[in-house]
């Protein structure tokens, strides 16, 4: 048998070729995965092991990556793509993969975005050089059919686990590094928990028993030997591959840290969260009850309820400053905007700053993709109103794209942080 | 008897500034040019404070965009720049409400009363001293003169503001036309003005005592006194401090007086000296690893020379031929084999018809008498101009020329790619004729004048510059994108200690992926063909055609006169169309030459609402030539027998919508006359006018429009069609309706054939980004509901909420929406059907029909600029996408097609596909993130097809010149087309 054979091909146009994964192969293949978020994504690597997915973290940041971007990709198409791309395509040129056995994989949330259209720039970057690697994507949207990877539902929810646990380790780690005496001890424990909670994750459900696990991470973070001085804030928000992504965004979180800041980052559940009560907004600004309407309304509501048990959890166990509550997050939206703004990262930019100005993080940095279209909307035409009704809010947008320099970037910040010690 | 001072080092983008401070007195300052040499300038102003204080003490700290890296690496204490002018006003200036201090690169505002609030330009603002730099080199005179000529102005045209390189090619044009330098040097500063207050105040008055800071703002009057009217400040509210120029090296200097550690001179001194630098440079491939490699590579490409004639000697016809580019000019005389008689090239400095006029004299001073200039042809942006003064024969596209050089040296030259000044522009040939053609962008052009500014800068002539990159050892890489950006690379490299070297062999370098990455974007180089012939005065530099070679792994044929093939095109096709002509050239002879002389004038058109402004020139011998007029009516030709242009029918019909008005409304509400009211406005005016109201719509567009909303825009890198709606609000505001009612529409209609229908995010939710940023606009005043219009039920109740003031119910809503939606079916069938019409009228006329495809607001005039108008003249019929888009359905498509405008896009490139007379021209505004998705779509639906696709990217820019090329070029493409066609039929006949 042919190598080509092991993947069926199918067309959208003929200008484009498209492999889609035989999955009785799966086993076969080396998936890829974009560096978005290494905590969460490390964590979802090991829920797939166990369906036989074999994942790889891309972690390359090289100027290549980038090249390889504009390269592949029109070059007016937004950051987020053209690293995605960019990443991929490298790591396939690198030698480093069997290209009869890899294959790629990409989320896709399929609002009215350019986001959702990376899936479609990647295949035709592919298309000629490699045809045969098949790419798949991870939605929950019902796109693509023939190309998704398995979301179960019994995967879903080891996703949403994994989602969880991944923004309280987020969350642990920005308020301890900061502070640490003993230098790397942070780390070291972040390491050791996503080892854990990998290895809990191949059980059959002991990763369900959030309440033991959250007091265990809680009481591991608390045993860190930290300082007590004072360090300013800084919260992260923005486009969500720029506002994780330490290759999109040249290592910000790594950065803040070394200028002695703690950065408050918003966990990706808000992200869930905001994406599944769009559904329920349309229903509603739309009188469109339909059936995504209630399914999502169902799914919100789970949701929010782990968000409020990690939320009780912390507060009871921890002196840690707990995420934010999503009701509350939608309060903070409508003083802004109608919760009808679903593109992109929507009203949940502009909530995010409001809660983080509102609970003591004054200095805020929104990240965002150059010519990014939502951000026009939710980011630089709100941070007017937010600064009208916190005076004291600290904001600065940083553009990031393929000619922004890191040097350019971290002076505008660097502004903003001179400011952070007036105060 | 030593003493503790405190210094301040204020390291810019270009300059050096050090300030001494005695108990907060200024007692030594000094600013100075760095020319790149950051550490070593330093190094010297420090030696030079040494020589003054050897006994004392200093407390010291660093600022300045390119003072970070030395700070860090020195250990010496830094302060952020715009915070140190923060210190340095508060100190001075505790009264005043707002700072606006230009650098070398960066602009910045500090906002004091009111909310401290302290801005910087964007990183796609671009710089502003070096920005005036540029444009006074483009003029041909340094800042200073610029500054004396702005001052004699008494006109002023709109400049695009928002990067130098848009502004560029908004100036060129005008030099090239004619325009007084005065007026165009005060247009430059009034561009800086404008950009500030739009890109940086945001929304923010600057109003009150206001200080200017930094050095273009102490060293140009001008330029405060642009400032000074634009914000209609007094004379005493418009403050320029005592050293103005030096203040955050006072900031700086007031900052190290909370420092601790004092250290003296030498201290300091030695402390730069063993600053480590950064590691963070990429570096990139050697151009030549050895002098033998080089001098292989110069004996390769002499191979493509020309063979020389003696002009004083030779006896014969001749043919001239002249391109008169953006910033320069060239010359060539050849003989009917292809020898060079004569050639020139030069920088136009603003005059390209005095120093052709100049040049043609010179000729005919050197020639021999014997020697007959048989046919002559011009190309270029001043190809107008130069045939009517001048009696040039021929004038043509510049692509055309182009190409007619590169096949005289490669009869099977597969692409090209020419580099000049301002543009590239590539063009791939199939079948002997202009297949495709990539120009750059407007955000990307300038490439050639770049490196030569850059060389400037960094005090070298561009031959040495690029000389000095062949052998560098660690080139650097810099980034590929706009040439502003490429300016903080370099900034960046240099903080690295990047060598002289290294970065001209980047800069060549970066030239070159700009041109592979973003305006040919090739995957593959098979691609681009086997032969491919580069050329433009950018190719002469051996480092930018090495840099290319290694960047495509091939060779290339570069001609020697890479940078006259425009002007040796011209000839050849002044001797192909001049065959069998019994008769010589028109162009002025010795005597007639003597005689020439012209004055230009400008005017403002009166023609028709776009108000053009026209530079005429009136000649010795009495005719005149006009120049700036989008249509023909601004010179003054008759228009007869013009086939109907369907985006003019479109914007009238849109405009009627407000015509009959009810006699007792309910009450005035106003429509903004932009983004999707281009589209829907039948439906909700209907809507609107069957429930009572009188329905008032803004203004139609004009550059006016954009300025009264200027003010109120948050985000300077969004749409011009966005941009404009905010001037519509405010022109709503003044006709002091009762309410805007402006919808919210996550959904367009869905036309069923698209996977789903959104709204691009702007469009959808740009009246909640007009309320949050316009202080006048209130839950009153500005009624915005969230519609889904396919879903009439819930129209009908949300409307009638959001109305319920006026007594609207829901019943009431339901019971017009009927009529709303089939107006709006009737508008649409209407359109199609004026389409047929125009489309049958131009078949039986023989005329081609261009389908010009974008969004529904693009038959704004101020959005398009007159380019329908343009598409036009050149005899094209031309009808819109939307009203093709439903008579096929939607081809197999590579992208989720989601969009209910976009979806139109493609429908309608399948539509041309199908037919041979038509063509597709599709509008982008700059900015549209969207159609970095479409275009490609859109170009590969078609050229499966073998149809040409033409894009043309409009912004605020007014200007033509690259819509015009490309137009021309598609015109004369389709020609060579059927040329060939008919030569085909001829030969199957025979």
């Amino acid at each position: 048998m042919s190598k080509s054979e092991k993947v069926t091909k199918t067309s959208g146009s003929d200008r484009v070729n498209r492999s889609y994964l035989d999955k009785s192969r799966r086993r076969e293949y080396t998936i890829l995965i974009p560096d978005m978020l290494p905590i969460h994504f490390k964590l979802i690597m090991a829920i797939y092991k166990k369906y036989g997915y074999n994942m790889e973290l891309l972690q390359t940041s090289t100027r290549n990556v980038i090249d390889e971007g504009l390269k592949n990709v029109h070059n007016d198409t937004c950051y987020p793509a053209l690293l995605v791309v960019g990443q991929f395509m490298d790591a396939l040129k690198s030698g480093k993969y069997d290209l009869d056995h890899t294959a790629l994989l990409i989320s896709q949330t399929g609002g009215g975005c350019r986001a959702s259209n990376y899936i479609h720039l990647l295949r035709k970057a592919l298309s000629e050089t490699y045809p045969q690697i098949p790419v798949l994507s991870l939605n929950f949207s019902g796109l693509e059919k023939n190309a998704s990877i398995d979301v179960t539902p019994s995967i879903a929810l080891k996703l949403i686990y994994a989602v969880l646990y991944g923004d309280m380790l987020m969350l642990l780690y920005n308020q301890c590094k900061p502070y640490e005496v003993n230098k790397g001890e942070t780390d070291r424990l972040l390491a050791r928990w996503q080892h854990r909670l990998g290895k809990l994750f191949e059980t059959r459900n002991r990763y369900m028993h959030t309440k033991s696990i959250y007091r265990a991470i809680l009481k591991d973070f608390s045993a860190i030997e930290r300082t007590k001085e004072k360090k300013p804030k800084v919260g992260i928000v923005g486009e969500i591959y720029v506002k994780y992504s330490p290759l999109a965004n040249n290592h910000l979180n790594e950065f803040l840290l070394e200028e002695g800041c703690e950065p408050n980052v918003p966990g990706l559940l808000d992200f869930v969260l905001y994406c599944a009560s769009d559904s329920v907004n349309d229903g509603l600004l739309y009188d469109k009850k339909d059936k995504d309407y209630f399914l999502f309304g169902i799914g919100y509501d789970i949701l929010y309820k782990f968000q409020k048990q990690q939320i009780r959890i912390i507060k009871e166990c921890s002196d840690f400053q707990p995420p934010h509550d999503f009701e509350h997050l939608r309060k903070c939206a409508d003083k802004y905007m109608n919760q009808g703004v679903k593109m992109g990262e929507g009203w949940l930019i502009t909530a995010e700053m409001a809660a983080l100005a509102e609970t003591g993080t004054k200095n805020i940095i929104c990240t965002q993709p150059f010519g990014c279209l939502p951000n026009h909307i939710v980011a630089k035409g709100m941070s007017r109103r937010i600064k009208e009704a916190y005076p004291d809010a600290n904001i600065v947008a940083i553009d990031y794209d393929p000619g922004a320099t890191k040097v350019n970037q971290e002076n505008r910040i660097k502004l903003m942080l001179a400011n952070a010690v007036i105060e | 008897m030593s003493k503790i001072y405190d210094l301040g080092i204020d390291v810019g983008s270009t300059t050096v500034k050090t300030v001494i401070l005695d108990e907060g007195e200024f007692v030594y300052n000094k600013y100075e040019r760095h020319f790149s040499k950051v550490r070593e300038t330093v190094a010297q102003q420090l030696s030079a404070i040494r020589e003054l204080y050897p006994e004392d003490k200093f407390r010291i700290a660093i600022t300045g965009s390119a003072g970070l890296g030395i700070a860090q690496a020195s250990g010496i204490a830094f302060v952020q720049e715009v915070f140190s002018a923060f210190i340095a006003v508060n100190k001075r200036y505790p009264k005043a409400d707002v700072v606006v201090e230009l650098g070398g690169e960066d602009a910045k505002i500090i906002f004091l009363t009111g909310g401290v609030e302290q801005r910087m330009n964007g990183s796609c603002a671009g710089g502003t001293g070096a920005f005036i730099d540029q444009m006074a080199g483009l003029l041909g005179v340094d800042p200073d003169e610029m500054n004396e000529l702005a001052l004699k102005a008494q006109k002023l045209y709109p400049i695009a503001s928002r990067c130098g390189v848009f502004a560029k090619s908004d100036i060129q044009p005008l030099l090239n036309q004619g325009a007084k330098k005065e007026d165009i040097a005060a247009s430059i500063f009034q561009a800086v003005v404008d950009q500030t207050v739009s890109g940086l105040a945001q929304g923010r008055k600057i109003a009150g005592q206001v200080l200017f800071l930094g050095g273009p703002l102490t060293y140009l009057s001008a330029l405060r006194k642009a400032f000074r009217e634009t914000l209609s400040l007094t004379e005493e509210n418009a403050v320029l401090p005592e050293n103005s120029s030096c203040y955050m090296g006072f900031g700086a200097a007031l900052h190290a007086d909370t420092l601790a550690e004092e250290m003296t001179i030498d201290e300091a001194l030695e402390k730069i000296k063993n600053a480590k630098t950064g590691d963070s440079i990429v570096i990139g491939k050697r151009l030549f690893d050895s002098r033998e490699d080089y001098n292989e590579f110069v004996k390769r490409h002499m191979k493509s020379d020309l063979r020389y004639e003696d002009i004083r000697e030779y006896e014969g016809e001749a043919y001239l031929g002249i391109d008169a580019g953006s910033t320069t000019t060239k010359l060539v005389l050849i003989t009917p084999d292809g020898k060079l008689l004569y050639q020139h090239y030069c920088s136009n400095r603003g005059q390209p018809l005095d120093i052709i006029a100049q040049k043609l004299g010179e000729i005919y001073e050197l020639a021999n008498p014997n020697l007959v200039i048989k046919a002559s042809a011009v190309t270029g942006y001043g190809e107008e101009l130069i045939k009517a003064g001048l009696g040039v024969d021929y004038g043509i596209v510049e692509t055309v020329a182009h190409y007619k050089a590169a096949a005289y040296f490669c009869p099977d030259v597969d692409f090209i790619i020419d580099i000049g000044g301002q543009d590239i522009k590539c063009f791939k040939i199939k079948q002997n004729a202009i297949d495709s053609i990539m120009l750059n962008e407007a955000c990307s052009s300038g490439c050639g004048s770049f490196i030569q500014t850059f060389a400037g800068a960094m005090g070298y002539d561009i031959a040495e510059f690029a000389r000095l990159g062949l052998f560098a050892k660690a080139p650097v890489e810099l980034g590929s994108r706009c040439t502003v950006f490429m300016n903080s690379s370099v900034k960046q490299a240099q903080k690295d200690g990047a060598s002289v070297e290294d970065i001209s062999a980047g800069l060549s370098s970066s030239i070159i992926k700009n041109a592979v990455y973003k305006v040919i974007r090739a995957k593959s180089i098979d691609e681009l063909g086997k032969n491919i012939v580069v050329q433009g005065g950018t190719f002469l530099n051996d480092a930018v055609l090495r840099s290319f070679e290694m960047e495509l792994g091939r060779n290339v044929i570069r001609p020697a006169i890479a940078g006259l093939m425009g002007a040796f095109g011209c000839a050849l096709f002044a001797k192909e169309k001049s065959r069998g002509l019994d008769k010589n050239s028109n162009v002025l002879s010795k005597e007639q030459l003597e005689q020439f002389s012209y004055k230009s004038s400008a005017v403002t058109c009166g023609g028709c609402g776009a108000h053009c402004n026209l530079t005429i020139i009136r000649f010795n011998d009495g005719h005149r030539f006009t120049s700036g007029n989008r249509c023909e009516k601004g010179a003054g030709i008759k228009l007869t027998d013009r086939t109907e242009n369907l985006v003019e029918y479109k914007y009238r019909k849109i405009l009627s919508y407000a015509d009959d008005k009810p006699a007792a409304p309910i009450a005035r509400v106003g429509i903004p006359l932009a983004l999707s009211y281009y589209d829907l406005m039948p439906y909700f005016a209907t809507m609107l006018k069957e429930l009572g109201f009188e329905v008032v719509i803004s203004e139609e567009s004009t550059r006016a429009t954009y300025y009264k909303g200027q003010q109120t825009i948050p985000s300077d890198t969004v749409c011009y069609p966005a941009k404009l709606c905010h001037g519509h609000i405010e022109s709503l505001l003044e006709q002091g309706v009762d309410f805007i009612f402006y919808p919210c529409m996550s959904y367009n209609m869905d036309e069923g054939q698209s996977d789903n229908h959104y709204n691009c995010p702007v469009v959808a939710y740009y009246p909640e980004l007009l309320k949050a940023n316009n202080d006048e606009l209130t839950d009153e005043n500005f009624i915005a509901p969230y519609l889904d219009i396919n879903r009439k039920n819930h129209v009908a109740k949300a409307v009638a909420r959001s109305l319920a003031k006026y007594g609207i119910t829901k019943d009431k809503v339901a019971a017009v929406l009927n009529k709303a939606y089939s107006e709006q079916f009737r508008y649409r069938r209407d359109i199609e059907a004026k389409a047929m019409e125009i489309m049958a009228e131009a078949r039986r006329k023989g005329e081609q029909i261009v389908v010009l495809a974008g969004r529904p607001y693009h038959i704004d005039p101020e959005i398009n600029h007159g380019i329908h108008k343009l598409i036009a003249s050149l005899g094209f019929a031309v009808i819109t996408e939307d009203s093709v888009s439903n008579l096929v359905n939607t081809p197999a498509l590579d992208v989720l097609n989601q969009w209910t405008y976009h979806s139109r896009l493609y429908r309608a490139a399948e539509y041309v596909c199908e037919h041979e007379d038509m063509q597709l021209v599709q509008l982008v505004s700059f900015g549209c993130g969207i159609d970095a998705v479409t275009t490609d779509e859109v170009r590969a639906i078609l050229e499966e097809k073998g149809k040409l696709y033409t894009q043309l990217k409009i912004d605020e820019i007014t200007n033509l010149g690259a819509a015009k090329i490309r137009l021309r070029s598609l015109a004369a493409a389709l020609e060579e087309k059927q040329a060939s066609q008919e030569i085909k039929k001829e030969e199957i006949t025979a």
